[in-house]
């Protein structure tokens, strides 16, 4: 797999908002199949990172390759179509939709269906296809055990189970990179646990390579291949787990903000 | 819990197939059915007063199901819905007295051409939305009349177009009694297209940009194409219904087109519900049916010495009018997820009867 070269590629990217800037020459690739996680201090550019990657951005300067093919300009809904999911930082479920219906969006770009054979249902084979579509929902629906809640108003769940169905709308992309913006942000211990577990599966068993912004450092330690760092918009680490947890730019950076002053004393003394 | 839907104890779907279906229980499809069939003897059981509603209602509906594509499932806006139903009524009788091609066959074809013409003065959607978008509309609306009243060749100019009747089989439809059934059988056909479409593909991509346009795209969805095919298929609807209006009159003016009846429109899906198929045509009823049953009111009082005054007549002309109004704005805030809704609950409180609180 790895000697096809990496299927996303930032090269130099740069984003920037007026005086602000949220990105500063930024390079990193990923491999097919890895689990890359970004981590850093809020406002350290983590999701405006994301954002160039499916396409809400277009950074200021540099080039975001997928695939080998320069995708800069393209569009989200073109970026979704060669194959990138994501899911979102605050919610943004379809939420009047039923939780199957946000999920058959998901299959959009895969279906035929249109607005002439659509409305004539059971003659121009819209039926047969969206029920094929379907049942591929339902295995997802399956994997991310919310089979209990298929019919319920997205709007209407609890912060945790609208997590995981977006999760479960962007899997039904089946994308082959999938980005995850603080997937386990407010949830409980056991949410986590289960949403880790589902996070691995994807990764192992669904083939899909993942690119998560976490802030639970022991997750993003067991779970992940690799982990870069940001820091006001910078790359200040990238490497293996255990290499960044060593970076002195990082604990200083950002671990130091978050562990408890002695403990750090220790580690650098 | 009012997220999960409502059936039965002991309804379990065992195929995908029936949990599908646009009627959620056997017994709400038979009750369908039962309900088309009781609504065809109409003609055979009341007189002519009540046929003559129920086939304005259903051009009303049409064209106001296309409304509320527009603007309940897509979250758009149009102000000049009746100017795409005047120009379906004008394409179906230019269609039909320039080429000779039947009425049943102008009707769609009127529909398609009325499409086009909504996704011209659609385009604007692919830019701007909300109030700016209103605005576009509005502008329709205008530019659209006044090329009614000049364009001689296409409307008869202040003339007015002649609509020939609808030709079934060499047998021409001139009285109520048989163009009731014309229109029964679009009024069906359309709504089930309608329900078909919002259950497919695109149907939930309409809906898709409305509740979450960023996330719409992120998952795939080409946001300019759909705002602007929902201007199409508004405008196609509202062409099928006004071409239905047109050959039913049989005589087709510019007069009727203007933005009282575009509001009404509005009224009629605002008060039926936004983004419900079913909520369209009840809300067309309530529309239709208010002034007949004001009317009605007005004739009961007159009985009185003092109703039968001018001043108490002519008034209660006014308040006629001016009831709808009043009613959209009733529902806009007393019941903003309009009829549909309510008939949700009334059925929810019937299923858990004696149980419920
Ligand atoms: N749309 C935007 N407009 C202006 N500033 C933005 C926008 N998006 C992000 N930023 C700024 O970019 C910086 C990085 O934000 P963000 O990528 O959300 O950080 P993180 O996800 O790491 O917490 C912040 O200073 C933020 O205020
Ligand atoms: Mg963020």
């Amino acid at each position: 797999m790895t000697s096809q070269g990496p299927i996303l590629q930032i090269s130099d990217v740069s984003l920037v908002f007026g005086g602000v800037r949220a990105l500063s020459d930024v390079s990193f690739s990923v491999q097919p199949g890895e689990l890359f996680s970004i981590i850093g201090p809020n406002g350290a550019g983590k999701t405006s990172m994301l954002n160039c990657v499916s396409g809400r951005y277009t950074p200021t300067s540099g080039t975001v390759s997928f695939k080998g093919q320069d995708v800069t300009g393209l569009k989200p809904n073109d970026r979704a179509e060669l194959g990138i999911g994501r899911t979102f930082q605050n919610l943004a479920l379809f939420g009047h939709m039923n939780v199957l219906d946000n999920i058959m969006v998901g299959r959009h770009h895969l279906l035929k269906n249109n607005v002439f054979n659509g409305p004539l249902y059971w003659f121009g084979g819209a039926q047969k296809e969206e029920l094929e579509h379907r049942r591929f929902c339902e295995d997802v629906i399956d994997f991310l055990e919310i089979s209990h809640i298929r019919k319920a108003t997205a709007g209407t769940l609890s912060y945790g189970l609208r997590k995981r169905v977006e999760l479960a709308r962007a899997v039904a992309l089946r994308p082959d990179l999938i980005l995850l913006d603080e997937p386990m942000a407010g949830m409980n211990l056991e949410e986590k646990e289960d949403m880790a577990r589902f996070i691995i599966d994807l990764n192992e068993e669904w083939g899909m390579t993942v690119v998560m912004i976490e802030h639970d450092m022991g997750v993003v330690m067991d779970i992940s291949n690799r982990v870069m760092v940001l820091d006001f918009g910078r790359k200040i680490a990238e490497g293996l787990p255990d290499e960044v947890m060593a970076n002195k730019h990082v604990k200083k950076a950002y671990l130091g903000e978050e562990d408890d002053d002695t403990d750090d004393d220790e580690q650098v003394a | 819990m009012a997220g999960f839907s409502m059936r039965p104890c002991g309804d379990f779907r065992t195929t995908y197939r029936q949990d599908t279906r646009i009627f959620d229980t056997t017994v709400v499809r038979n009750a369908a059915v039962l309900g088309v069939i009781a609504v065809a003897l109409i003609p055979f059981v009341l007189d002519g007063y009540y046929v003559n509603l129920f086939i304005q209602i259903s051009y009303f509906a049409i064209a106001a199901l296309g409304l509320n594509i527009l603007v309940g499932f897509t979250g758009q806006i149009s102000l000049g819905h009746a100017a795409f139903f005047g120009f379906g009524a004008f394409a179906s009788a230019w269609i039909n007295n320039t080429t000779g091609i039947p009425v049943l066959l102008s009707i769609p074809l009127a529909g398609l051409m009325t499409a086009a013409v909504g996704l011209l003065f659609g385009l604007p959607a692919a830019r701007i939305k909300g109030l700016y978008l209103a605005i576009a509309t509005l502008a329709a609306q205008f530019i659209l009349e006044d090329f009614f009243a000049r364009a001689e060749w296409f409307t008869g100019g202040s003339y007015g177009a002649a609509a020939n009747p609808i030709n079934v089989f060499g047998y021409e439809i001139y009285d109520d009694f048989s163009f009731f059934y014309v229109c029964l059988f679009f009024l069906v056909v359309m709504y089930l297209l309608g329900t078909n479409l919002m259950r497919t593909r695109d149907g939930r991509a309409f809906v898709a940009v409305r509740d979450h346009y960023l996330s719409a795209e992120i998952m795939g969805i080409n946001l300019t194409k759909y705002r602007l095919m929902s201007f199409a298929v508004s405008s196609f609807y509202a062409g099928v219904g006004g071409a239905m209006y047109g050959h039913y009159l049989g005589f087709v003016s510019a007069e009727g087109f203007t933005i009282l009846l575009s509001i009404q429109f509005l009224g009629m899906i605002i008060i039926g519900g936004l983004g419900s198929v079913k909520g369209t045509l009840m809300g067309t009823v309530f529309m239709v049916l208010l002034p007949e049953v004001m009317e009605s009111g007005v004739s009961a009082l007159s009985v009185f010495d003092w109703a039968s005054s001018t001043d108490v007549t002519d008034g209660l002309a006014y308040i006629k009018e001016m009831a709808i109004g009043l009613a959209i704005i009733l529902f806009l805030i007393f019941e903003p997820d309009g009829l549909a809704h309510r008939w949700q609950q009334i059925r929810a409180y019937w299923k858990l009867y004696p149980f419920s609180y």
